[in-house]
């Protein structure tokens, strides 16, 4: 089978794998499947299975952790991947608003990518950053605040 | 201790111990789903719900440490209002199908949901569906119906050893899956079915097939490895429809193999023979039971005053009772004959110990040792249960060692392991034995010659593993190789050295129980040409050592009459086919490895015209005129058979000594393991298990470096030739055999062309 994961993204696991003890790998599962998420985008069958072989684990115990937590993507995704989120303090502050605007805007709806592959849109949930609310995050990582639908134009325009 | 008030009654737990365990303790019944004896606490279907003073809510028995002074109700108002709670959720998303659903009448849901449900549902909403999983041929899913206990889950990772089910994705969108893509493989995957506490998982075969309750259960005895599983045989019209685990806690615990399992539907098969045969110039003619043992008497009467009782033998399957056997034994020493045998696989009879090789101890004993070195034997697929026994000690710290002709996946932790080839695994146990009295200081015995053995580090840690406290078990492997008789010698000896329990695995149902009657008089019955066989059980070219040789041996005979359930295997070569009934329809006694005697009783009629093989025999002797032939039942055979205590009688110590000696190998050495499907006649028809991964054809299996050297690669055609004959197979690669070795399994329709389980053997790319 051909090799999946980077030297660098191996690199990575292993410092994950050093925080638990030896007996305990499996306890880098988490950053283990974000660090190949990082890298590939999303989780594919043989990437998950991978990531499993990595941390001598089953393969099944390893899609059980990936399949349970939102932002672990089982199916393609966009180039930006923007999740907004439509708990109830979002959802009081404009949440919806944010995430309805996006969908008329990208001419997708939650779950969904755009034809040319650049833009995917997800529901997302709580994010612990209710004060700033709307929030969406882009690409797991970037976290953006009081996206009103100005702020929504100008962040869309500088993703590239 | 602490002591604990359930429902009134009191008593004292040790710490650590959960409500649910005090409430077993006390008889007092705490309705639940996920909670199981034998898997670890999930905790995850709250149906345990029960009242405890001083906690503001309700708590969940089977996660509950006991606390001093405790109180619980289990049957207040509030225990049972949020028992009933639960009830109530569990049953929104659960189809209610009931009617068509083959754990109806068995179902913990069902039952549960009676005590504890409304009579009507609030529910008015949609109902979530769940597609169905492909497990493989022995278990069929409904997912729509699991509540998601986990118990399979835990199941397969805790018990199994590998962990082959998972629960996927969150909340209302929960699934419980395989990997995707793959299906349930391991050999004791049946388990399950009995684990769900719902209609999710079921008995393929059995599907559709009858309703748990017009079923009558029989106990009865597993008639395949050496453990001797205890069984309940469910039966309807004097038809055998299911087998499942009668729980023994010092044999197979609640657990049954696959094999144990799903071997009854060749029970059933369309091949079974049921009226006796005779062949008549070339064409089978079916006949009575008078004409046909009179046949077969005068037949075997005649050929030893021409030819001499050593023309005559009689080769017997261990799989066979010690009734069968006693009769065989007996018919034969009346007929002067002594050669009877049952080490059909076996290739090496130098072995001469003081009583009938046994396990050494008894299986929970084993289970309690602080290490134990498994030598010569896959043990997941020779004896499925004790290896998950040992997976288990194994968790707790028990050091398990390896000594293999290949890297098998036990899928538990090993403190050791020696992978050598075939013909090499004397020299590797004397690495262990040296570096064992290299440590203890001591020498090895005079018959066992250490001077050119260098020892390693692998072997010095496995020496050092070996305690008074352990145990060196010897499995298939060991014995059928052509060297047994130093494997054993050399095993003693570490034993001995090291304080150890050496013990015998035994392959089948009642290898001990054949010898203690005595069924090994012969040695290799092939080595000189017989006139008349006599084969009970035995289908030659699967069940011997050597099929070409034995295949040439029977048809090299005058007569050869088969006492067998059934008829394609031996027609080739038979003269007289004898139906005779398989374990279902005969009441008799299997021994064990721990050298326990179980009788079981017949739970179904014969089929057609077939008769219980010791009464076949009892007739024979009759009509041969021999005197003692009159035993009333298969008990009355039993207490003369196994008269006294059997213990004294099970012994693993050598009567004489064995010369063990290094030996050199060289070339490509076969290793010819028996599948775990193709262990005996029944296995071998069971279509659900011939449909498993584990009964894929054989290939010829090396590891990369002997196929570059043979210039082969994973998918070309080789034929594999030994003295005698040769097999076309697929060439597949095996990262877990040493170089030189080609595995090519034994006992297999592929490869009845080829000569010794481990012989040497040549290779050549065909087409
Ligand atoms: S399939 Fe059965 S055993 Fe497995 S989780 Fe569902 S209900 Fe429990
Ligand atoms: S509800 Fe949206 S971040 Fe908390
Ligand atoms: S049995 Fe206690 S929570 Fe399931």
């Amino acid at each position: 089978m051909p090799q999946l994961l980077s030297n660098e993204a191996r690199a990575l696991i292993d410092r994950e794998v050093a925080k638990y003890p030896a007996e305990h790998k499996r306890s880098a599962v988490m950053g283990a499947l974000r660090i190949a998420q990082t890298e590939h985008r999303w989780l594919s069958e043989e990437l998950v299975a991978e990531v499993a072989d990595y941390l001598q684990m089953a393969p099944v115990a390893v899609y059980e952790v990936a399949s349970f937590y939102n932002m672990y993507d089982l199916k393609p995704v966009g180039r930006y991947k923007l999740t907004v989120c439509t708990n109830l303090p979002c959802a009081l502050s404009g949440g919806v608003t944010a995430a309805e605007y996006l969908k008329q805007k990208l001419g997708i709806g939650f779950g969904e990518t755009t034809a040319d592959g650049k833009f995917t849109l997800v529901e997302g949930e709580c994010m612990g950053a209710c004060g700033s609310a709307p929030v969406m995050l882009v690409n797991n990582h970037k976290m953006c605040a009081s996206m009103t639908p100005d702020e929504i134009d100008k962040k869309l325009g500088e993703l590239e | 201790m602490l002591e604990i008030e359930i429902d009134g009654k009191k008593t004292t737990v040790a710490p650590g111990s959960t409500v649910m365990d005090a409430a077993r303790a006390l008889g007092v019944h705490i309705p639940h789903f996920c909670y199981h004896k034998k898997l670890s606490i999930a905790a995850s279907c709250r149906m345990c719900l029960v009242e405890v003073e001083k906690a503001p809510k309700p708590l969940p028995a089977c996660a509950t440490p006991v606390t001093a002074g405790m109180v619980v109700k289990t049957h207040s108002n509030a225990a049972v209002t949020a028992q009933k709670g639960v009830m109530e959720f569990l049953l929104i998303n659960h189809p209610l199908d009931c009617p068509i659903c083959d754990q109806g009448g068995e179902c913990h849901l069902q039952d549960i949901a009676v005590g504890y449900g409304a009579g009507e549902s609030r529910y008015r909403e949609e109902k979530r569906i769940v597609p169905n999983k492909d497990l493989g041929p022995l278990i069929t899913t409904e997912m729509t119906r699991c509540i998601h206990c986990s118990r399979c889950v835990r199941f397969t990772e805790e018990v199994a050893g590998y962990q082959e089910l998972g629960l996927a994705h969150r909340g209302e969108h929960s699934e419980v899956m395989p990997f995707l893509g793959k299906t349930v493989n391991s050999e004791i995957s049946g388990n399950v079915i009995d684990l769900c506490p719902v209609g999710a998982l079921t008995s393929k075969p059995f599907r559709y097939t009858v309703r748990a309750w017009e079923l009558s259960r029989r106990k009865s005895i597993a008639p395949h490895d050496g453990l001797g599983s205890n069984l309940i045989v469910q039966v309807k019209n004097h038809k055998v429809m299911r087998v499942l685990p009668l729980e023994n806690e010092a044999i197979n615990e609640c657990w049954l193999s696959d094999r144990d399992r799903f071997s009854y539907e060749a029970l059933n098969s369309a091949s079974r023979a049921t009226k006796p045969q005779v062949k008549k110039d070339g064409q089978w003619i079916e006949t009575d039971w008078q004409s046909a043992l009179e046949l077969v008497a005068g037949k075997l009467k005649d050929t030893v005053a021409a030819h001499g009782r050593d023309s005559v033998a009689a080769l017997a399957t261990p799989n066979s009772t010690v009734e069968e056997l006693f009769m065989l034994r007996k018919l034969m020493a009346g007929l002067g004959v002594e050669q009877v045998e049952t080490r059909l696989r076996a290739a090496d009879f130098r072995l001469h110990t003081a009583g009938a090789t046994w396990l050494g101890q008894s299986i929970a004993e084993l289970a309690q040792s602080d290490a134990v070195l498994v030598i010569g034997s896959n043990i997941r697929k020779e004896q499925p249960l004790l290896a998950q026994r040992l997976r288990q000690s194994a968790k707790r710290g028990m050091k398990l060692s390896v000594l293999n002709p290949a890297r098998y996946d036990l899928l538990a932790p090993l403190a050791g392991e020696l992978i050598v080839r075939p013909d090499q695994m004397v020299e590797a146990l004397l690495t262990v034995l040296k570096a064992a009295c290299e440590a203890a200081g001591k020498t090895a015995p005079a018959h066992i010659d250490l001077s050119s053995i260098e020892v390693c580090d692998a072997s010095r840690s496995i020496a050092a593993t070996l305690t008074a406290h352990s145990a060196i078990l010897l499995g298939n492997l060991a014995a059928h190789h052509p060297r047994y008789a130093e494997l054993h010698a050399a095993a003693a000896a570490l034993a001995e050295l090291s304080g150890a329990k050496l013990g015998v695995m035994s392959e089948a149902a009642n290898t001990v129980g054949a010898q203690l009657i005595g069924a090994e008089t012969s040695g290799n019955l092939f080595a000189s040409p017989k006139k008349a066989l006599i084969l009970l059980n035995a289908e030659v070219q699967f069940d011997c050592h050597n099929a070409t040789e034995a295949l040439a041996a029977v048809r090299a005979a005058d007569f050869v009459v088969a006492l067998n359930p059934f008829a394609d295997g031996v027609k080739d070569y038979a003269d007289v086919i004898l139906p005779v009934a398989p374990f279902t329809e005969t009441s008799g006694t299997f021994v064990n490895m721990e050298g326990r005697a179980q009788s079981f009783n017949g739970v179904v009629r014969p089929l057609g015209e077939t008769r219980p093989a010791w009464k076949v025999l009892r007739v024979l002797g009759n009509v041969l005129g021999f005197n003692g032939f009159d035993y009333e039942s298969s008990e009355a055979i039993r207490d003369e058979a196994l008269a006294g205590d059997i213990a004294p009688r099970l012994s693993n110590a050598l009567k004489a000594p064995v010369a063990v000696k290094a030996q050199a190998a060289s070339g490509l050495v076969r290793l010819g393991e028996v599948p775990l499907y193709q262990l005996d006649a029944l296995t071998r028809r069971a279509p659900a298990l011939q449909a498993t991964a584990d009964a894929a054809e054989p290939a010829l299996r090396a590891n990369a470096a002997t196929l570059a050297g043979l210039s082969l690669k994973a998918g070309d055609s080789a034929c594999a030739a030994q003295a005698g004959g040769k097999a076309l197979l697929c060439v597949r690669e095996d990262t877990t055999l040493p170089d030189g070795v080609i595995h090519i399994a034994g006992s297999h329709p592929l490869t009845t062309g080829l000569g010794g389980l481990f012989a040497p053997v040549t290779v050549e790319r065909a087409g």
